[in-house]
């Protein structure tokens, strides 16, 4: 079989090292994507402009507006005058949290009595509008507690809070997003990978009418897949050994598990990604229609079902019913729990197991597509 | 018009395309599968978070405490376990995403009116939702608080009415529910006039190369204008029915409704489409190969959708990347589309991002046309 096998592997490296602008380009690709998201990318909402209508004006006022300035998360951009300007300072961009209080803040402050104000959000960006919001909310929170605590003091009684929460944040401690995403990242690049790679092998031996020399070849459809899959499945290996080390050594992603079982993983998952994009190929027409349908099914549910960005356990019980049958939903389990949580197969056992028996069903189902026949 | 060459050309392509009505389905069907996925998964509300609950106590006011997270409906209690360690376990496997753990005695010390203790431990791996839990947690934690803190001093006889110094409104402009659609359908569009007119363009005059029927064309009586119009125009089309495709979902079905006007968004994306046509046949020029094109789309697209706002916002960015966005024209139109889609402004409002698309499309289209030219010739 390895007699059979070594000459399409050749000849599809050969292709490869004839067109040194796409290996390039596999080379690269993953590499400029994760240094673009590595600086680009961040949820981490911090400097959210904001105005001020403060028609109080007093200590009380200013002390409170302070309260969301002093630790970055808002940058004081203007001061208003007049409560005209607040629709334009919204619909401009200009600012996206606006703050209005009373002119009777400090007063009612004073009086024990409760003060009121009016806090405007743009909504428009719904991720970023509601990170804001949490911000905004533990800020009012604990000026609550404080108010309180101070009223008290005043009376001359000490207050102790009936309860106290320690809340404690496990694996990524600093809430890093880049923590969170460059995991995930490895396992989309990959998958784009696969589907630019492999989607169009078949297809365009069909196209450039080399198919039937392959055709009366002594060759097995079994050894002609793997053929095909192998040589990518290793510049894709490559990659993950690049992308993973940049992650780690430049973006300071922890890497808290075991290589072997990163690359042991990888390897499964590739295998079966690759073949996702063989088995486009021996099913299109064309290799336009190749392209398009390999990147609905392979960077589509890999970048949105996948849980990349969103969790899974939020969506609608019928789409977390397909994430089941993707290879990515499993491998990215698997790639957070390595590098955030420094688990193994004793914990990820479930999910290495779904992403083997995928992967080899996947790759069966592209060998018994795959026709040994001219059309 | 009508007996013109460019007419007779462009039913040509026309004819190919309609050929290959796989290729045609799928290319307007990709973005309503997109949109409608999307739709169903991109919600902000963080909820069925999965709680695992170490209740120690297990005294009325433990289950009281407890009770005020269930009752928020933002937490599903899956597992009640008895030691710490089973937390940790079910934390790591991520079968669990927050702890809660309740010391002993939390209710004899509120009931002596000392502090009482718990502890939260939160799966941090995803950033953004760990965020969200604290949050919640926090706030009906300080609801509690509150309630037993009213008790506490309605029993000494004072009045309450100073435990809440302050009083927010607080409102959501432009999308006050936080639907995700409002913010990615109007990204969807970018995204589609980008890659159909980069990626179809693009491949379909690489395919003309591959089979040497450029030649062809480029001997038949047909200007090299005429060429590149009756190429592009049928993906033109295919573009602007895409778009009318997904705006139609996405009010009929998602009902997100836009608020500016309609024309505005269909010229502008006229206008963008420039960028991304004269990108396809500068691609074509520089690839032998459909693989080769497509890598180079991929290499083009990608980072002009990671820094362009398409998901995350440019004001998180360095300065330096927040710079390289202004070369970019995805950064206006979907600056632009939004402003119409969620506040309905008008081009007065937005011609600061208009002209510099403008300017970006007219000048990449010459360019790469003088360039297709050449080649031709």
């Amino acid at each position: 079989m390895i007699r059979r096998l070594w000459p399409i592997i050749r000849k599809e490296f050969l292709h490869l090292l004839r067109d040194p602008r796409s290996l390039l380009l596999m080379f690269l690709l993953p590499v400029f994507m994760l240094i673009l998201f590595g600086y680009a990318v961040s949820f981490d909402v911090k400097n959210i402009p904001l105005a001020v209508y403060d028609q109080d004006n007093s200590t009380a006022s200013r002390a409170f507006i302070e309260r969301f300035t002093r630790n970055g998360y808002f940058n004081l951009v203007e001061k208003m005058r007049s409560d005209n300007d607040i629709p334009d300072r919204l619909d401009s961009g200009k600012a996206r949290v606006i703050l209005n209080i009373p002119d009777d803040f400090s007063k009612r402050l004073q009086a024990q009595e409760t003060a009121k104000i009016q806090i405007l959000v743009d909504g428009s960006d719904p991720n970023w509008a509601s990170s804001a919001l949490a911000y905004i909310n533990s800020i009012l929170q604990t000026y609550q507690q404080d108010r309180i605590r101070a009223v008290f003091i005043k009376r001359g009684s000490l207050l102790t809070l009936p309860i106290d929460l320690i809340t404690r944040i496990w694996y990524n401690e600093t809430l890093r997003s880049l923590n969170f995403f460059i995991p995930g990242l490895i396992c989309v690049i990959l998958m784009q990978m696969s589907a630019t790679l492999t989607s169009l092998t078949i297809v365009s031996e069909k196209e450039q009418g080399t198919m039937e020399a392959l055709v009366v070849s002594p060759i097995r459809k079994n050894e002609l897949m793997l053929g095909k899959v192998l040589p990518y499945v290793i510049i894709a290996f490559l990659d993950v050994i690049l992308v993973t080390g940049i992650g780690v050594f430049w973006f300071g992603v922890p890497f808290k598990g075991s290589v072997v079982f990163l690359l042991f993983s990888s390897f499964v998952f590739l295998l079966g990604a690759m073949s996702i994009g063989v088995l486009v190929s021996t099913n299109a027409r064309s290799s336009q229609e190749a392209i398009q349908v390999a990147l609905l099914t392979t960077m589509l549910p890999a970048i949105l079902l996948s849980g990349f960005v969103f969790p899974i356990e939020n969506m609608p019980l019928i789409l977390q019913a397909i994430t089941y049958v993707l290879p990515a939903r499993y491998f990215l389990t698997i790639l957070r729990g390595i590098f955030l949580k420094g688990i193994g197969l004793a914990y990820l056992w479930p999910e290495f197991s779904a992403l083997l028996i995928l992967s080899f069903l996947i790759l069966f189902a592209s060998v018994r597509r795959f026709k040994k026949r001219i059309e | 018009m009508l007996d013109s060459r460019l007419f007779h050309f462009i039913k040509k392509e026309f004819i190919q395309l309609l050929r290959d009505p796989r290729m045609l389905f799928i290319a307007l069907m990709a973005p309503v599968i997109q949109l409608i996925v999307f739709g169903y998964i991109a919600s902000t509300d963080i909820n069925h978070i999965s709680t695992v609950i170490l209740d120690e106590d297990k005294s009325y006011y433990s289950r009281n405490y407890l009770q005020s997270y269930k009752n928020s409906g933002y937490f599903d209690f899956n597992y009640y376990v008895a030691r710490p360690q089973q937390i940790a376990d079910l934390i790591d496997s991520g079968r669990a995403k927050l702890g809660l753990r309740i010391a002993v005695n939390f209710g004899r010390k509120i009931v002596r009116g000392d502090t009482a203790s718990v502890q939260a431990v939160i799966d941090g791996s995803n950033s953004s939702t760990a965020a969200i839990i604290q949050g919640y947690i926090n706030q009906i934690n300080f609801g509690q608080v509150e309630i037993l803190l009213r008790k506490k001093i309605e029993k000494a006889g004072s009045s309450a009415r100073n435990l809440e110094p302050i009083m927010v409104n607080s409102r959501i402009w432009y999308n006050p529910e936080l639907k995700s659609l409002y913010y990615m359908v109007p990204a969807i569009f970018a995204q589609i006039l980008m890659i159909i007119s980069m990626l179809l363009t693009s491949t379909a005059i690489i395919k003309e190369k591959e089979r040497g029927t450029m030649e062809m064309l480029a001997v038949t009586p047909l200007k090299s204008y005429e060429l590149i119009l009756g190429k592009l125009l049928p993906f033109v089309i295919i573009a602007l029915f895409d778009i009318v495709l997904v705006l139609l979902i996405a009010t009929l079905w998602f009902n997100v409704w836009i608020k500016g006007s309609v024309f505005d968004l269909f010229y502008m994306g006229v206008i963008f489409m420039l960028t991304g046509l004269g990108l396809g046949i500068f691609i074509s020029t520089i690839s032998q190969t459909q693989r080769q094109a497509m890598m180079t789309v991929i290499f083009i697209i990608l980072p002009q959708i990671i820094i362009s706002g398409f998901i995350f916002p440019i004001a998180n960015m360095p300065k330096i990347i927040q710079l390289i966005t202004y070369l970019i024209p995805l950064r206006y139109f979907l600056e632009i589309v939004r402003n119409i889609f969620l506040k309905g402004v008008g081009i007065n409002y937005l011609w600061y991002s208009v002209w510099p698309m403008v300017v970006f499309g007219v000048v990449i289209l010459s360019l790469s046309i003088i360039r297709f030219r050449k080649k031709i010739d």
